[in-house]
C-alpha cells in the first residue's frame, strides 16, 4: 500500500470542506448550542427566534446547530460570529434577547456587551474565556471543539483538521501506532484507568481473522453526562479515534454502545456515521487505502452493570447483562468470542490528538502516572455547573472554587462526591488531593466516569450514602451473593438509621458488611458499591452517630427526624402564603392571626418553607422532631 | 384480565411488522424489544411470546432479558407520562420531594399507571440536565426546578390541556404541539 494516495485523498476532502466554509466567511453566523441539556433550557425556541428575526430583517445569516460548550449554568447559549468583530458568546438567552441581538448586533453593529459571556478570540474590547479563572485552570484536549463546530456537518470537522490523524495513522504501521499510544500512557477514561495501549497490543497480538472495536457510551452513573455531551457535540472525534484503533488492532467492524435514554446522541452519531461513509472515511477502502472499517450502533437498554465489559458484551449478544469471570480477557475473547477492544467514549476521543501531536505532547499535561486531562461533570451545589476539562493533578479545591466558582448562597461546603455510585464522598480536609486515578483511589473515592457532585451544609451524608446504595442495590445483576444480598442488607441498615431506628451496633455491622461486599463480588459494581458507605463512615461518622444516638439529622433532611415549625415571633399575621401552599391543609391560622402547623397532617413536602416570603423566613425545620412547646414542657 | 381479540391481533401484527426488519437470531432480541416497545408503548406478554417463537428462543429468556433492563415496561403507559429524575444532582436538590408530591397528587406509586390510564409515574436515572435540578420529564418535555407547587402547576396544565404555557422556559415539547 503506498502512502501517497491516502494523503492525496485526504487533502482533497479537506480542501473541499475549507472552500465550502470559506464561502460563508463573509456572512455573519449564529451558532446556537443545541444538545439535550440546552434543549431542556429552551435552545430550540431561541434558535427559532434567531431564524425568524433574521428572516424578518431580510438578512443573510446562517443559524447553525452546535453542541455543548460545557457552560451548563448559562444555557441556552449562542455564538455570534460577525465579520469585523471577534466571535462573541452570549448566555442565558431567551427569545426576546435573541431578537434583540439580531436587531442590535447583526443590523446595527452594536455587540451588546452587557449580555455577552466572553469573546472567543483576543481583542481590544471584551475578555475571552481564557481571561476568567475557569479559562486559566481549564485545558481542553478533547472538549476543545465541542460547542463550536457543527456536529451534524462533517465538513466543519474536516475543515478544522478532522480525520487528519486517521490519514496519518494509515501511513504508519499498526505497531507504530500502538507503540505511540503505549508511550503516551493513556489510561482508560471509563473509570478503572487501565492502560489503553496494553489492551490494544494484546488485541493486536491475538490470533483471529475477525476482531471488534467497541465504544462504551453506556453512561450509567446518575449525575454524569460527559459521554453524551461529547457524542452530541463532536461525534466525528470519537469515530476517528475508533477507526485509528481498528486499524491498529486489525479490526474491520466497530460498535457504538449508547444508552437508549440518549436519543439525541444516537441520532447525531447515526448521521455522523452516514456522512463519514459518504466521504469514504468508513466502509470499504478507507481514504482510498486497503483498510476496511465500519461502525454500527447498539442502543443499550439501561443497566448500570453493563459498564462492565463482559456484561456489555453479553447484552450485545442478546442476553442479560451479567458479568463473567476473567480471564479470558476481552482482548483475547470478547464479543462473539473474538478479540475485542472496548474503550470509553473519552478514551477514543484522546486518540486522534495523540496520533497527530505525539505521545510527548500528551504527557506534557497531567501527572506522570496519569497524563492528560480529566473531564468532569461539575454539578450539585456549585455556581458554575457544567462540563469541565482540567489537567490531571489539579486539586479538588481548584476545581470547585477556581473552575466552579464555589458554593452558591454563602453556604458552607460539606463534601464532594466523586465517581458516582462507585465513588466516595471526600470532606473539606481532602480538598487538596490532586485529581488523578491513584490519588483519588487512595482517598477512598475513584475517578470513575467523572461525575462530581458538590454537597453543602444542607445535605445529609447518611441520606447520600443511602441514595447510592439504593441505586447499586437495584442495579446489582444478582450473580454474586455478596452483592445481591449484601447491598440489600446495607440498604436496610441505612434505611433504619435515616428513620432514627439505628442502634450503636449498626455502624460496626455496616463496616463489616461493606468490606465483605467489596471482597466477595466478581465485578466492580459490587467491588465498589460500598465506597459511598465506607467514605461517609470514615469522614462523617459524627452524622451517623447523631442519627443513631440523638435521633437528629444534622442537615435536617431525613424526613422521619425533622418537623416543620412556624416561628410565632417571625410570622406576619397579614400573609397567608404558607396556608395556600400546603397540599394537605395542615396549616391553619391561630386565633391571634399567627399561622401554625398541625403536625399530624404535615407530609413534610417543603412547600411552606419555600412559600414563606424572604422578609419573614418564619418556617423552619427542627431536628430532632420535637416542638419548642414540648421541649419547654420537658424542662419545666 | 382477558385481552379483547382485536387488541391481540393488533399486537401480533405490529410485532410481526417489527420482526420483518431483523435477522431472526438471538442478537436481535434487544433491538427487537426496543422497537416493539416503541410501537406499542410497552411489552405485553403476548408480544414477548411471539418474539420468542419467531427468534427461536425460550419465552422465559425473553422475559428474563426484558425484565433485566430498565428500559422495558410491562404495563401500558398512561396518556401522560411523567418521569421524575433521580440522578444525584436531582436527588440532592429535592427530586424525592417532587416524586412524593406526584405520588400524593395522582394517588399512585412510582412505576404505576392511574386506573383511568391518564397518568403514569416513573423514576428515571439521570436525564443529563443536572443544572436544572430537580428535573421532571413530562411527555418528553423537560421541566426544570420542580418544586411541589410546580407539581400542582404541571398537573393542572395537563388537566386543562395547556401543558406548555406559563412556565416561560420549556424545551422541545413546544415543537410537537
Amino acid at each position: 500500500m503506498s502512502a501517497a494516495p491516502v494523503q492525496e485523498y485526504y487533502q482533497k476532502l479537506q480542501e473541499e470542506a475549507r472552500t465550502k466554509s470559506a464561502a460563508q466567511k463573509h456572512l455573519p453566523r449564529v451558532r446556537v448550542g443545541v444538545a439535550t441539556c440546552s434543549i431542556a433550557a429552551g435552545a430550540i425556541r431561541v434558535k427559532e427566534a434567531f431564524e425568524d428575526e433574521i428572516k424578518a430583517m431580510g438578512l443573510e445569516a446562517p443559524v447553525i446547530d452546535t453542541g455543548c460548550m460545557g457552560h451548563c449554568y448559562a444555557e441556552p447559549q449562542a455564538i455570534i460570529d460577525k465579520p469585523g468583530h471577534p466571535p462573541i458568546c452570549y448566555g442565558k438567552l431567551d427569545e426576546d434577547l435573541a431578537r434583540r441581538l439580531v436587531k442590535d448586533f447583526l443590523v446595527d453593529d452594536d455587540p451588546c456587551f452587557e449580555f455577552a459571556m466572553a469573546a472567543l478570540e483576543p481583542n481590544d474590547f471584551f475578555p475571552t474565556f481564557e481571561d476568567y479563572p475557569r479559562g486559566v485552570y481549564e485545558k481542553k484536549m478533547i472538549l476543545g471543539q465541542c460547542g463550536f463546530i457543527n456536529p451534524e456537518d462533517i465538513g466543519d470537522y474536516i475543515a478544522q483538521g478532522g480525520y487528519a490523524a486517521l490519514a496519518k495513522a494509515l501511513e504508519q504501521e499498526p505497531e507504530d501506532i500502538i507503540r505511540e499510544i503505549k508511550n503516551s500512557r493513556l489510561r482508560g477514561r471509563g473509570g478503572a484507568g487501565f492502560a489503553a495501549g496494553l489492551k490494544w497490543e494484546r488485541c493486536r497480538a491475538a490470533e483471529s481473522d475477525i476482531k471488534y472495536v467497541i465504544c462504551n457510551g453506556d453512561e450509567g452513573d446518575p449525575g454524569a453526562f460527559m459521554d453524551r455531551s461529547i457524542l452530541e457535540s463532536n461525534p466525528h472525534l470519537v469515530i476517528e479515534g475508533m477507526a485509528i484503533c481498528a486499524y491498529a488492532v486489525g479490526a474491520a467492524q466497530g460498535y457504538f454502545y449508547i444508552r437508549a435514554e440518549y436519543p439525541k446522541a444516537i441520532e447525531r452519531v447515526r448521521l455522523a456515521l452516514k456522512q463519514a461513509r459518504e466521504k469514504g472515511l468508513l466502509g470499504q477502502s478507507v481514504l482510498g487505502s486497503e483498510f476496511t472499517f465500519d461502525i454500527e450502533i447498539f442502543a443499550g437498554s439501561g443497566a448500570f452493570v453493563c459498564g462492565e465489559g463482559t456484561a456489555l458484551v453479553n447484552s450485545m449478544e442478546g442476553n442479560m447483562g451479567i458479568p463473567e469471570t476473567r480471564p479470558p480477557r476481552m482482548a483475547d475473547s470478547g464479543y462473539r468470542g473474538k478479540p475485542t477492544v472496548l474503550n470509553n467514549v473519552k478514551t477514543f476521543a484522546y486518540v486522534p490528538a495523540i496520533v497527530r501531536n505525539g505521545s510527548a505532547w500528551f504527557k506534557s499535561t497531567g501527572t506522570p502516572e496519569s497524563p492528560g486531562t480529566a473531564v468532569f461533570t461539575l454539578v450539585g451545589k456549585i455556581n458554575n455547573a457544567g462540563l469541565v476539562e482540567v489537567p490531571m493533578g489539579t486539586t479538588l479545591r481548584t476545581l470547585i472554587y477556581g473552575v466552579g466558582d464555589g458554593i452558591p448562597h454563602d453556604k458552607e461546603f460539606k463534601a464532594v462526591q466523586i465517581g458516582g455510585p462507585s465513588g466516595g464522598c471526600l470532606p473539606e480536609a481532602m480538598l487538596d488531593v490532586p485529581i488523578d486515578f491513584d490519588s483519588l483511589k487512595e482517598a477512598g473515592a475513584i475517578m470513575g466516569s467523572g461525575g462530581l457532585v458538590v454537597l453543602d451544609e444542607d445535605d445529609c451524608m447518611v441520606s447520600i450514602a443511602r441514595y447510592f446504595l439504593e441505586f447499586t442495590q437495584q442495579e446489582s445483576c444478582g450473580k454474586c451473593t455478596f452483592c445481591r444480598l449484601g447491598t440489600k442488607h446495607l440498604l436496610d441498615i441505612l434505611d433504619a438509621i435515616t428513620r432514627g431506628e439505628g442502634t450503636p451496633e449498626s455502624l460496626d455491622t455496616l463496616m463489616e458488611l461493606a468490606e465483605d461486599v467489596r471482597d466477595g463480588s466478581l465485578c466492580n459494581l459490587g467491588g465498589t458499591a460500598p465506597n459511598p458507605v465506607l467514605t461517609t463512615l470514615r469522614y462523617f461518622r459524627d452524622e451517623y452517630e447523631a442519627h443513631i444516638r440523638e435521633k437528629r439529622c444534622p442537615a435536617r433532611v431525613c424526613s422521619d427526624l425533622i418537623l416543620y415549625y412556624i416561628l410565632p415571633d417571625k410570622c406576619s399575621k397579614l400573609c397567608s402564603a404558607c396556608v395556600g401552599s400546603c397540599p394537605t391543609e395542615a396549616i391553619y391560622t391561630r386565633e391571634d392571626g399567627i399561622k401554625a402547623i398541625t403536625q399530624e397532617k404535615c407530609v413534610k413536602c417543603d412547600n411552606c418553607l419555600k412559600a414563606c416570603p424572604p422578609e419573614y423566613l418564619a418556617v423552619i425545620k427542627l431536628s430532632p422532631p420535637v416542638l419548642p412547646e414540648q421541649q419547654e414542657g420537658v424542662k419545666n | 384480565m382477558k385481552m379483547p381479540e382485536e387488541e391481540r391481533e393488533v399486537i401480533l401484527s405490529q410485532v410481526g411488522e417489527v420482526l420483518k426488519d431483523f435477522r431472526l437470531s438471538r442478537e436481535s432480541l434487544i433491538p427487537v424489544l426496543q422497537k416493539v416497545q416503541e410501537k406499542l408503548g410497552y411489552l405485553p406478554v403476548l408480544a414477548m411470546e411471539k418474539v420468542a417463537g419467531d427468534l427461536g428462543i425460550p419465552a422465559v429468556d425473553v422475559f428474563g432479558v426484558a425484565s433485566f433492563y430498565n428500559q422495558f415496561r410491562f404495563n401500558p403507559p398512561g396518556e401522560n407520562e411523567i418521569k421524575v429524575c433521580m440522578g444525584t444532582a436531582c436527588y440532592i436538590a429535592g427530586g424525592k420531594i417532587a416524586l412524593d408530591s406526584f405520588e400524593r397528587r395522582l394517588e399512585i406509586k412510582e412505576g404505576e399507571t392511574t386506573a383511568d390510564r391518564k397518568y403514569s409515574l416513573e423514576r428515571v436515572a439521570c436525564v443529563g440536565c443536572c443544572t436544572m435540578a430537580p428535573v421532571v420529564v413530562v411527555n418528553d418535555k423537560v421541566e426544570g426546578h420542580v418544586t411541589p407547587t410546580r407539581v400542582d402547576g404541571i398537573l393542572l396544565g395537563l388537566e386543562t390541556g395547556r401543558q406548555n404555557e406559563g412556565t416561560g422556559r420549556d424545551g422541545e415539547g413546544r415543537q410537537n404541539r
